[in-house]
């Protein structure tokens, strides 16, 4: 078969879309992360389920649970941006609703991990 | 011409007209969920946005969480989270080139419709075994 692609094409290997393998080596490895670090946040939250408020901040201002909570977060909502981005890209046919909503969808992401986090660190630190 | 081969080229059948089989059901199943649980992290946020408020608002919010509705959102949410790390953990597999077969990969779609509910099941028998609310 005839190949079209320029030898430098070939060496640089990005393909047609220019990023090479990047968002699928990212999902999967966020996707690997997630397995554990979910287990953990299923495993928190039962221990929690109808704790009071004390016991949750107690549970939560532990360094190993804040930390633990923090990779959480940032592993599963990165994961959630870049599987949004694959949605996106496949229902949303004009250009213009492509960018609206990529750059919503990374708003999300980020404001979600704001919130979150911020609220973590400030149980944490906050007292 | 190009009006032609623009309107009237014949399309190929789609979602309403095939029959559903498992592993497109699986598959859709799995960006469905993806999606839950995307928009399902406001729920946690607001957890712990309620736990960093103080005591009054976090009991507010755990109201609404523990009424009947809120329980079966969180039940649902549970489902989803377990139903798309099982999915995941398939294509994770896929991904070494193992279990492609048509036969294996039917059953293993029907496997994890089956597993995920049971294994939902599970954690919240252990949530409410922990404390007994």
């Amino acid at each position: 078969m005839t190949d079209f692609r320029t030898p430098l094409a070939k060496v640089r290997g990005m393909g047609s879309a220019k990023e090479g393998t990047g968002h699928f080596w990212r999902q999967r490895l966020t996707a690997i992360a997630n397995v554990p670090l979910l287990l953990f946040f299923i495993g928190l939250i039962v221990y929690l389920n109808g704790a009071s408020h004390a016991e949750t901040v107690a549970a939560l201002s532990h360094p190993l649970v804040a930390l633990a909570m923090i990779a959480v977060l940032i592993s599963g909502l990165y994961h959630m941006r870049l599987g949004m981005d694959d949605i996106i890209l496949d229902y949303a046919h004009s250009e213009g609703m492509k960018f609206a909503l990529v750059i919503l969808n990374n708003f999300f992401c980020l404001g979600v991990g704001l919130m979150a986090v911020y609220s973590l660190l400030k149980l944490s630190f906050g007292g | 011409m190009s009006a032609d081969a623009k309107g009237t080229r014949p399309l190929s059948p789609h979602l309403q007209i095939y029959k559903p089989i498992p592993t497109m059901v699986a598959s859709i199943t799995h960006r469905i969920t993806g999606a839950a649980l995307y928009f399902g992290t406001l729920l946690v946020a607001w957890w712990l946005i309620a736990a960093a408020s103080g005591p009054a608002y976090f009991d507010y919010v755990q109201g609404i969480f523990g009424s009947w509705i809120g329980r079966l959102v969180l039940f649902g949410y549970t489902w989803a989270l377990v139903q798309h790390m099982l999915g995941g953990l398939k294509h994770l597999m896929w991904d070494t080139g193992r279990g492609m077969e048509k036969e294996q990969t039917t059953k293993m779609a029907k496997f994890i419709f089956v597993l995920a509910p049971v294994l939902t099941l599970l954690i919240w028998f252990a949530g409410y075994a922990a404390r007994g609310v």
